[in-house]
């Protein structure tokens, strides 16, 4: 039981390092962070899909879906507040991935991760002819407000930053207790060997609609955020590259660890922004050259460094 | 009547383009059970490597005889094959074979990023127009439409390729020792079969359908960075159509796909952008293993 009280108290002081550090960050770093955590929520959906041994290649559908959501409701209807912004991301995520995930719970491997490609490349097509929703160009996006709290400047980069640091502490802690919940130990089981899963009586499909409903959440928080920071989203959230860099994330940060889904989103960040930076017209190579390098050096993700880190600790 | 034909000739052409674009990354697939991310860019760099071959044959004097530029074209792809295959498969695939599937395809992105600059830091941004042999042979008069007799070769090289390959694996030894390797690859390393050559010439073969698709679209289009990135995704929609791994499977995606683009350009233009994944997600609905997938069992 003591691990169920540890969670709380991890996700507290996890919040308050994030926020001290946030305080420190230049305006740059912070639009960084905020971004990086952003994609990082969408990883996590992708980790969750993960233990169960499916890859999602296509949870930029949701991402798009989250950073459309938030941008049309405030053109729309004016609604500007984040987190009634987030609610209905949620929600229209949610009642997505009820529909798919079902039907998508039968279909494994290579064929699971296809279907998810051209899903998502369905919307990207769908949303590029249509004008009404700006069509390639996307459309932009207001500035959020918070329960009334209308900041601009700095002041509005901060109040975004510790809006995203507290729901990916809040999302990450309810995921923690998911993994270790006995749902989140049956993906695990799929993961090894579905079949004795389902003899041993549980539903594997229940299972893994579940697990993809929970990734379409997170993924469309992860879009919310995104859109609501940019200022701006287009087509391109759904489109495969970006799909594909999710699925970088999740791959570099192993199943076991959550916080190293966000230390790999952030590194991913830092990388590209810094190839960016220095080497504007073979940033792609160098981030190539990095994740091969990634998958080559850490076979099963940077978690897997934590924990052996962790286990050296405990033994020593 | 006539709208269907139209639907019907615009559907073959295009959907003989989409079978060379496609074969060679169902043939990675059915060998080496690797999902190429970097076929799109192989294609790309194949279109650049005729591109650059056709210039060359041109600027060489080849104006004396036009249609050497063909040759050209084709020799362009197989040098793109012959230095990228190996090196590609010998140097770097061929560690991750142990690997979970996901894995490799996450390689193969990292392929296609680092491709998608090599390219740019070789030709350049700006684009590359290669059209003489696309206009070489004339238009060809179809009713009251004209069509690029050009168009016409492209299903002519579609149907040489499938059957070249066809031929290949199913009526040579040496093919039939590829399938071989498709069917159980510990039994026929067993058998004396050499599968490390056997997945590098698939591979090269790979390679070289996809320079192939194109180095024959270069002289269609602008040859210009990016063209590989839309390529792959429409190559994987038509290949996990026909089922991944099968060669009449890729075919009648191709045909499928070919002709329900026809059919939505010219009926409903609005959905040209993603009638393919809309055909490809109804076909895996009630299909889920593709049209021509054999399901296999299940093990414990």
């Amino acid at each position: 039981m003591s691990f169920a009280r540890s969670v709380p108290v991890a996700c507290v002081l996890a919040l308050a390092v994030l926020v001290a550090i946030g305080l420190m960050l230049p305006e740059w770093a912070m639009f960084l962070t905020t971004m990086a955590f952003a994609k990082g929520m969408v990883a996590l959906g992708i980790v969750c899909l993960m233990r169960a041994g499916l890859v999602s290649f296509g949870q930029g559908l949701y991402f798009c879906i989250g950073a459309y959501v938030s941008g049309l409701m405030a053109n729309w209807t004016g609604i500007t507040d984040i987190f009634l912004l987030s609610a209905l991301g949620i929600v229209a995520a949610a009642i997505v991935a009820a529909v798919f995930g079902p039907l998508l719970a039968t279909y494994r491997g290579i064929f699971f991760a296809m279907l998810t490609l051209s899903l998502s490349m369905i919307l990207y097509g769908f949303l590029s002819k249509l004008s009404v929703l700006g069509g390639t160009d996307g459309l932009n996006v207001m500035a959020p407000t918070f329960l009334g709290y209308a900041p601009e400047g700095r002041a509005l980069g901060l109040a975004l930053y510790v809006f995203t640091c507290t729901i990916v502490v809040v999302a990450g802690g309810l995921i923690r207790v998911f993994f270790d919940s006995e749902h989140g130990l049956i993906a695990l089981a799929i993961r090894d060997n579905e079949l004795r899963v389902e003899y041993l009586g549980a539903s594997v499909r229940n299972e893994i609609a579940i697990s993809y409903v929970m990734a379409a959440i997170l993924g469309s928080l992860g879009g919310v955020i995104a859109g609501l920071a940019i200022g701006h989203v287009d087509p391109e959230f759904s489109y495969w590259t970006t799909s594909g860099e999710f699925v970088f994330v999740a791959i570099l940060s192993g199943y076991v660890s959550i916080g190293a889904v966000f230390i790999s989103s952030v590194v991913l960040e830092v990388v590209r922004s810094f190839s960016n930076l220095y080497f504007p017209n073979t940033w792609q190579l160098s981030l190539g050259i990095f994740l091969l390098v990634v998958i080559l050096l850490l076979p099963n993700g940077l978690g897997s460094l934590l924990s052996r880190l962790k286990r050296k600790k405990r033994s020593s | 009547m006539e709208l269907l034909a139209y639907i019907l000739v615009d559907g073959l052409i295009y959907g003989a383009w989409l079978f060379i674009v496609s074969v060679g990354l169902t043939l990675v697939f059915g060998v080496l059970n690797i999902l190429n991310l970097a076929h799109g860019s192989l294609y790309a760099i194949g279109a650049y490597a005729a591109a650059s071959a056709v210039g060359a044959y041109f600027a060489l004097g080849g104006d004396a005889f036009p249609l050497g530029s063909y040759v050209a074209m084709i020799g362009g792809a197989a040098i793109v094959a012959l230095v990228l295959g190996p090196l590609l498969e010998r140097g770097l695939l061929r560690h991750f074979y142990d690997r979970d599937h996901v894995i490799i395809v996450l390689v193969t992105y990292g392929v296609f990023l680092i491709l998608e600059d090599v390219m740019k830091l070789i030709w350049g941004v700006t684009p590359l127009f290669v059209s003489e042999p696309y206009s070489l042979l004339g238009n060809v008069e179809l009713g009251p439409l004209y069509y690029v007799a050009y168009d016409f070769l492209v299903i002519a090289v579609a149907i040489l390729v499938g059957l070249v390959v066809w031929f290949t694996l199913n009526r040579t030894r040496r093919g039939k020792v590829v399938l071989a390797v498709i069917h159980d690859r510990e039994m026929s390393q067993t058998m004396g079969v050499n599968v490390d050559r056997v997945f590098m010439v698939s591979f090269v073969a790979g390679v070289f359908l996809a320079a192939l698709g194109g180095a024959l679209t270069a002289p269609m289009i602008s040859v210009s960075p990016g063209i590989g990135v839309n390529v792959i995704i429409i190559a994987f929609a038509v290949v996990i159509i026909g089922g991944l791994g099968s060669i009449e499977g890729a075919a009648i995606g191709a045909v499928f796909v070919g002709i329900a683009r026809a059919a939505s350009v010219h009926l409903l233009p609005e959905a040209e952008l993603f009638i393919i994944y809309l055909v490809m997600a109804g076909v895996l609905v009630f299909r889920p293993e593709g049209l021509f997938q054999k399901t296999q069992a299940r093990k414990i």
